[in-house]
């Protein structure tokens, strides 16, 4: 069985985002960039399934979108234990143009799973999963909290409003993943280090796809009103606050 | 031309989510000049689907299929792609749920689509469509346009106030659209707390953090949320720790919130709590450190040890409510 994992490149969450060009671009310097950290989950999850010799899982393999800048991050993933990349030599724009990358270059492979985290933790789009599995004609579950194989068949866990489903569906399948996947992310080891160096990253071209959507301009945040504060001394004054001011409760 | 909104129901009735995207969507339809029709799918009564039409709604079409029971991405948007089709939909308006965001992207593909995913409020232009929404967690905010022919936008919960409207709604059936063999999702078991106010629906939420010591503190926690009809949360160092339930994990790996009122108790508030509740209409601290990052977000706060000031403030929930 071969499963994929989808991995994006994002900035750090401790990140100050600022924005260049009239806030109508990113602006890039002095970012860190790591993998999406859903992502990394995804991908532990799928070496875990793959260590475990009674899955009938054999390769994980990681794709990505992006520009030459992401080699890192992609060989960070192969250090943490993947077998091999792909990586499309274009700028994820946005979520429909990077799914119809992912699914021109994959759409031959048959890869028997493949993963997606929720959301990048950049555009919050929570949407490439979805729109890859359409474009490939497979079934797709979302809000994946677990994932095992039993007797060749993925068994998964779908969060659902108030508790949990434990659903069965053949593959192939995408599966898009949120917490609980795993534990925490599994840590590259010196010896994954060295080996990521010549594992193979395959790089293709971009088809010509046409956004759906643009990013026209970005604003930050505007400060919050100030915080009023109540004496620690006589705390029921905050209720009345709450009441007849924030008028809350 | 119409604006399609696709609510789902729970066990045959709707929510507050389905009422606010219903009434979003009338409003966006008033926008683009053009009427909303509502498309719900299940085994809903024609009395909850009327009342649909109370929030500006015009048509509601409601499939019924037994195919259709369980949640199956895929078939689901075949259908709401039919339909959508069919109505000749150029907005389509879904909830920014666990289902919405398994639909949306799978409705872009079908119909080319652009999403505006998790927006907050009433798209910003038609002409070109823009709609406004948070990114990089919260800590920035983005004018997107919508470059397609038809749009989708996922709503986040309680952020659009509920119209109301008179009630001419006209119900259609509409006839089975599935083909069963396409059903793949197969569900082996379900674990669900029936009656139990969800977290992401609760108006109110009363929160734990580190702070609190131990989890045989959260006693006034829960007397103060019982009192307020409220859900519980917590920050993600106390739900790893075991002290509370996973489902009650707010913050970015978590449960995004958006309450009209968020209190933190012992929270310190990490970026990364923060952007699970910085949509909360009003937030209160409470915290024995006053430089915690969390009074920078909180409307009201309480410098001051949580032991002593719960207690007190149930006290006066309780005076209120008497």
């Amino acid at each position: 069985m071969k499963i994929l994992v989808c991995i994006s490149n994002v900035p750090d969450t401790t990140t100050k985002v600022k924005f260049t060009e009239n806030n109508t671009q990113l602006d890039t310097t002095d970012i860190q960039w790591v993998i999406n950290p859903w992502d990394e989950l995804s991908l532990t999850r799928a070496l875990e399934l793959k260590d475990d010799t009674s899955t009938g899982v054999t390769s994980v393999t990681v794709a990505h979108v992006g520009l030459a800048g992401s080699e890192p991050t992609i060989r960070k993933a192969l250090a943490i234990g993947a077998d091999d990349a792909i990586r499309i030599n274009g700028e994820p724009v946005e979520a429909f143009y990077v799914a119809a990358q992912l699914a021109e270059v994959i759409k031959n492979d048959q890869f028997d799973i493949i993963m997606t985290g929720i959301e990048s933790s950049d555009y919050n789009g929570s949407t490439v999963g979805g729109m890859l599995a359409e474009f490939l004609g497979i079934a797709s579950v979302s809000a994946v909290s677990d994932l095992s194989i039993s007797k060749g068949k993925p068994v998964i866990t779908r969060e659902i409003d108030g508790g949990k489903e434990v659903l069965s569906v053949p593959t192939p399948l995408a599966v898009t993943v949120q917490k609980g996947i795993a534990k925490e992310p599994r840590i590259a080891s010196m010896r994954g280090i060295m080996m990521a160096r010549s594992k193979p990253i395959k790089i293709s071209e971009p088809v010509n796809v046409d956004p759906l959507t643009r990013y026209v301009q970005f604003e930050m945040p505007r400060a919050r009103t100030e915080c009023k504060y109540i004496d620690p001394e006589d705390p029921k004054q905050l209720i009345a606050l709450l009441q007849n001011e924030a008028k809350v409760i | 031309m119409s604006v399609l909104v696709y609510t789902e129901n729970w066990d045959g009735k709707f929510k507050k989510i389905s009422h606010e995207l219903v009434s979003y969507a009338s409003k966006v339809a008033e926008m683009v000049n053009t009427t909303a029709t509502v498309l719900s799918i299940g085994d809903v009564e024609e009395d909850e689907l009327k009342s649909l039409g109370e929030r500006g709604a015009s048509k509601i079409i409601s499939v019924r299929d037994e195919k259709l029971k369980v949640l199956d991405n895929r078939v689901y948007a075949g259908v709401i792609s039919e339909i959508a089709q069919r109505e000749g939909a150029t907005v389509i308006v879904i909830a920014n749920n666990n289902s919405g965001k398994a639909l949306a992207p799978r409705l872009s593909v079908k119909l080319k689509a652009g999403i505006g995913a998790c927006v907050n409020r009433l798209p910003l232009n038609v002409e070109p469509f823009t709609v406004y929404k948070k990114v990089f967690s919260g800590n920035a905010f983005a004018h997107i346009v919508l470059k397609s022919e038809i749009k989708i936008i996922t709503l986040a919960q309680n952020s659009f106030d509920l119209i109301k409207t008179p009630n001419n709604a006209v119900i259609e059936e509409a006839g089975s659209v599935v083909e069963s063999s396409f059903v793949t999702t197969e569900v082996k078991d379900v674990q669900k707390q029936t009656n139990q106010l969800l977290l992401t629906d609760a108006e109110i939420v009363v929160s734990g953090g580190r702070g609190m010591k131990s989890p045989d503190n959260w006693g006034p926690i829960e007397e103060l949320a019982q009192l307020l009809g409220a859900a519980t949360a917590c920050s993600r160092p106390v739900s790893d720790e075991g002290w509370r339930p996973h489902g009650e994990h707010t913050g970015q790996t978590g449960k995004i919130i958006a309450p009209n009122l968020y209190i933190a108790v012992g929270i310190s508030g990490a970026i990364q709590h923060l952007a699970g509740v910085s949509s909360s209409k009003c937030i209160v601290a409470i915290n024995t450190d006053k430089d915690a990052p969390i009074f920078e977000a909180a409307n009201y706060g309480i410098v001051g040890d949580a032991f002593k000031v719960l207690p007190q403030l149930i006290e006066a929930v309780k005076e209120m409510k008497s």
